[in-house]
This record gives C-alpha cells, structure tokens and sequence, in this order.
C-alpha cells in the first residue's frame, strides 16, 4: 500500500498496468487497492502541480494572510475556519499556535483582485479582528518540489 | 614515444570494449541502461556538510588513515548494522573508493606471480588490479545454469588445483546483481579457509538488497582476520563522485595498505570524509532510493523477461544481467546494433569475463520513464 502511495506522490499520471509492474502486483489488486484508499479518503485528489511562472498570461499573485478571529462558544475555531475556507480564493487555510490564529494561502490574478477579496469578503466577517497580508515574491519549492527547469543529467552515458 | 611506455602496462590487457563505448558517448539522443552509478544525485544533507567545511576552512590533509572520526563512525555503524567489530585505531582505513582499498589491498597481499582468484563474471578493474601489482588471474566462471552463484564444490576444485593466495569476492555483484544468504556463505566460508586464503571482499552494493539484509563475509565465524572487507559511499548513498569509501581487515595487513597509501595517495579529500561522516546518518535517504530501485527492478526484469531476454531477479546492486543468447549475435554486435538502429545502450557481458558473450548487463539505475521508452525501444529492435 505504501508503495502504492509512493509512486502515485510523485506520478499520479502512472498507468494501473505500470503501477502493477513496478509494485510486483496484479493489476486487479491494485485497482482495488487504490479504490480503497479513495474511498478511506486517503488519497484525496489528483493534480498537477504548475509552475504559472512559466505560462504566458498565467501569472498569478499569491498572498499569505494571518488573521486573528474570536473563536465561538462550543465550536471554538471550526465554525469561522469554515466560513473562511469556502471561498473559492482560500487555497491553504491552517490554525496555528502563536500570535495569530488562522494562516491562508489566498491566489488571485492580480494584487487587486486580493486586496478587494480581503476587503470585502475577509475584513468584514464579524469575527475576524484583524489580518496581515504578505504578497509572496518568488516560490522556490512547492509540495516538496523544486520549482526549476530539470537539470541536465551529468552522469556519463556509460560507465562500468 | 612507445619506448617510453613499460612494458607490463602495454601488456594490460585493453578493455575489449573501449570502441563501443566512445560509440555510446558520441550518439545523440541515447537512452542509457549502461551507467554503473546511481541516477540520484547525492542527499542534500551530505552535499551541504561538504559545502560548510569548505566554508569552515577543512581544506587540510588528514591523516594516511583518514580522519579518526569518519573512522569511528565507520566502526559505529559497522557493529550497529552488522554487528562487526573493528577498531577504529588499527583496523579501518578510508580509501578513495572501494577501487582504491581493493587497489592498496591487492598490492599489500600480492608478491610476484601469487595467484588471485577471480569469481566472473566480475568487475572488469579485478584482473587489471591483479596483473599490475605483478600477481597471476586464476579464473573461475560461474554459470547461467547455476544462477551465476559460486558453487561451493566447484570453489573447493579450484583451490585445490591452483593453490591460489588471495580471493575476490564480490557480493551483490556488478554485473549479475547475485548475492549469498547467510547459509550460502557459511558453505563458501567453509570452502575458503580449508583452502587458507585471504578474501578481498568488495561489497560496495551492500546498502541495496531486496527483501533481506545482506551478510557481511567478516561477519562469518573466524573469517574476521582472514578477510580485507572493503565497503564505501558511492552506491548506496549515491556519492560515487566524492571518492570515498574503507578497507577493514587484519591490524597487519591494513598498517601495510596505510603504509603505500601515504605514499601514493596521503589521504581521501578530507571534503569528501567529512561528507561521509554525514552519510552514515542519511539511513532515510538510502532506504527511500532502495524502494525506487526495487520498483525499478520488478518492471525492468518483468519487461526483459517478457520480451525473451531471460534474466534473473537481481538480489541487489542494480543490474541485471540478460541472456541475448536466442538472437544469435555476440553480446558486442548485439549492443551495437541496439545502440545504432534504437538508440538505447547496454555493456555488453564479454566486458565482465571472456565467457559472458551470450548476455547483457542492464542497469536500472535510470528514472522509471527512461526504462520505459528503453523498454519501447528493445521491443521496436527485436
């Protein structure tokens, strides 16, 4: 199972039929496998990670806000984590310990479009009391991923 | 300029193959299963290590027989994961490499004419290691037919009829990717020290095993003096460019090995030691690269096998070594013609041993998609 998982982390694209070759399986029990693990909710989704540095017209601008909340009677965070991680705009939403409560990856087109979200639908929710927001510069890695171009391959083609 | 050359290095036999691979160097476009190194570039907390002792000003010799940390931690590691013993001190000495202990250790042993026996298909350095330090090949060639494993009763017929002083051994092998179980050594154990030899015992590829953990040859009852264990970094930690790797064996014959080592080589880069150092507490990123290779392995050797080139699953390192037998060419003519109509590069076997014509070596340490089209590309040749 946890060579299952191992693969598809690195290539969820990789064919049942390969998959069943590279784990020493037959390709029914992987299948099987894998639905399990779907439907336990283990594997969550399939997605391709994407550099929108490199598409034309496809940069985006992300933004990282801290926000600090009133937490509700009985539900504590959960109920205002909620009403804030809905938005479509909201792509990472974590409660942290520290001087602030909720850290959200927020992604739109362009800094307005951020700054309006912020503005309109974050700010004004009754229970946040403030938030910072840092527009990020330059991503590096992602999901344990370099985000560079491969490098060439620096071995000798042949070798003993 | 000839008459400069001497004579026993023009008589070194040339590697058959030299021709074949500047053919594989030249081509464009190749998919290469002919690279005896890893694919993985080195972890990035050994990297770092050797960047901050270059920043920290280590740029020293150490001393002939290597840094006595790296050597302690060695020791460390030794007796935690094959509880082997040996002291720091006396009996480990670091090298530049297995191919600089096997080298200083060869040298150390061997007087003119002292037979050495070889077990191919090998390495191709052994006999060369062999001839240079001025000592005689005594060949014995495993089989298709037997696994290409040693067959104890054959070994003791060997010994018997050559009377050979030392052995190399070399287990999981380059080429065939054949190791021993504990049983299995016990017999050549056996074998062995009836016929009073010393064994050189190259296990480079320890670290990369499937499904069972290898046995160190010292770590056989009352082989520990009799035996020169030589291990190092560059496979299972993927460091084959640092140059690093150790000898242990008897306090006698390590203290001759440390004594042409100060005169020949001084030390290891004391960057690539202090890297070492570092390796012995990367177990995490060995094993997540031994799980790759063992991916790797069940689809190449299901791929090979279904395709008609009868191969063995590898016990370790990462190659395996196919029978082209059924096509009829010899193993050069076979990976040339690869090479040039599809564009994928094997070794041919002949390169490991004289008797090897009908295989090829194939490594797997290649990303899953280059064994993929690999694969498409064989399957378009044959």
């Amino acid at each position: 199972m946890e060579d299952i998982l191992e693969v598809l982390e690195n290539n969820a694209r990789v064919s049942l039929k390969d998959l069943a070759k590279l784990t020493g399986k037959k390709e029914k029990e992987v299948e099987k496998e894998i639905k399990k693990l779907e439907k336990k909710g283990v594997i969550v989704k399939y997605k391709a990670l994407i550099n929108k540095n490199l598409i034309k017209d496809g940069k985006a601008v992300y933004s990282l806000i801290e926000v600090k909340v009133s937490p509700q009677k009985d539900v504590g965070f959960d109920y205002i984590a909620e009403r804030i991680y809905r938005f479509p705009e909201v792509k990472n939403c974590y409660l942290l310990s520290g001087t602030y409560d909720l850290l959200l990856t927020v992604e739109g087109k362009d800094i307005n479009t951020v700054a309006k979200f912020v503005a309109e639908k974050l700010a004004p929710l009754a229970e946040v009391k403030s938030t910072v927001s840092h527009f990020m510069l330059k991503k590096y890695k992602e999901d344990g991923v370099i985000l560079k171009m491969p490098r060439e391959n620096k071995r000798l083609s042949i070798t003993y | 300029m000839d008459k400069f050359v001497a004579k026993h290095i023009k008589d070194l036999a040339p590697s058959g193959i030299r021709e074949f691979f500047d053919l594989v160097l030249e081509a464009k476009d190749v998919v290469s299963l002919g690279v005896g190194e890893p694919d993985f570039v080195t972890p990035w907390s050994i990297r770092e290590k050797a960047l901050s002792s270059l920043e920290q000003g280590y740029t020293s010799y150490t001393s002939n027989k290597g840094m006595y940390r790296l050597r302690l931690e060695i020791a460390h590691f030794l007796k935690k994961h094959y509880s082997l013993n040996y002291d720091p001190d006396e009996e480990i000495l670091v090298t530049a490499g297995v191919s600089q202990g096997l080298d200083l250790a060869v040298r150390a042993i061997v007087n003119s004419k002292d037979r050495v026996l070889l077990v191919y298909p090998c390495y191709v350095s052994y006999p060369a290691v062999v001839n240079l330090a001025g000592g005689k090949v005594v060949e014995y060639y495993t089989s298709e037919k037997e696994g290409f494993k040693i067959v104890p009763s054959k070994l003791k017929e060997i010994i018997k009829r050559y009377n050979p002083k030392a052995m190399i051994l070399n287990y999981p092998s380059n080429p065939t990717g054949v190791s021993y179980t504990r049983a299995e050594l016990e017999e050549i154990r056996r074998v062995v020290m009836k016929g009073g030899i010393i064994v050189l015992s190259d296990e480079i590829y320890d670290l990369i095993t499937y499904g069972y953990k290898h046995t160190p040859f010292p770590g056989l009852k009352r082989t520990k003096q009799k035996t020169i264990y030589l291990g190092g970094f560059s496979k299972g930690y993927a460091m084959t460019g640092f140059r690093i790797g150790f000898a242990c064996g008897n306090r006698q014959v390590i203290k001759e090995m440390t004594k042409i080592n100060a005169y020949v080589m001084i030390c290891p880069s004391i960057t690539s030691q202090l890297a070492a150092i570092e390796a012995l507490n990367s177990q995490k990123e060995v094993n997540a690269m031994v799980r790759e290779y063992t991916r790797r392995r069940n689809y190449i050797v299901g791929e090979l096998n279904s395709l008609g080139f009868k191969t063995f699953l590898p016990e370790g390192a990462f190659y395996c070594f196919s029978s082209i037998k059924h096509t009829g060419l010899s193993s050069v003519e076979f990976a040339k013609e690869l090479l040039k109509k599809d564009r994928v590069a094997v070794v041919p076997g002949s390169a490991f041993g004289k008797r090897y014509n009908d295989f090829v070596r194939v490594s797997f340490a290649s990303p899953f998609d280059d064994l993929k089209e690999a694969v498409r590309r064989i399957r378009n040749f044959i």
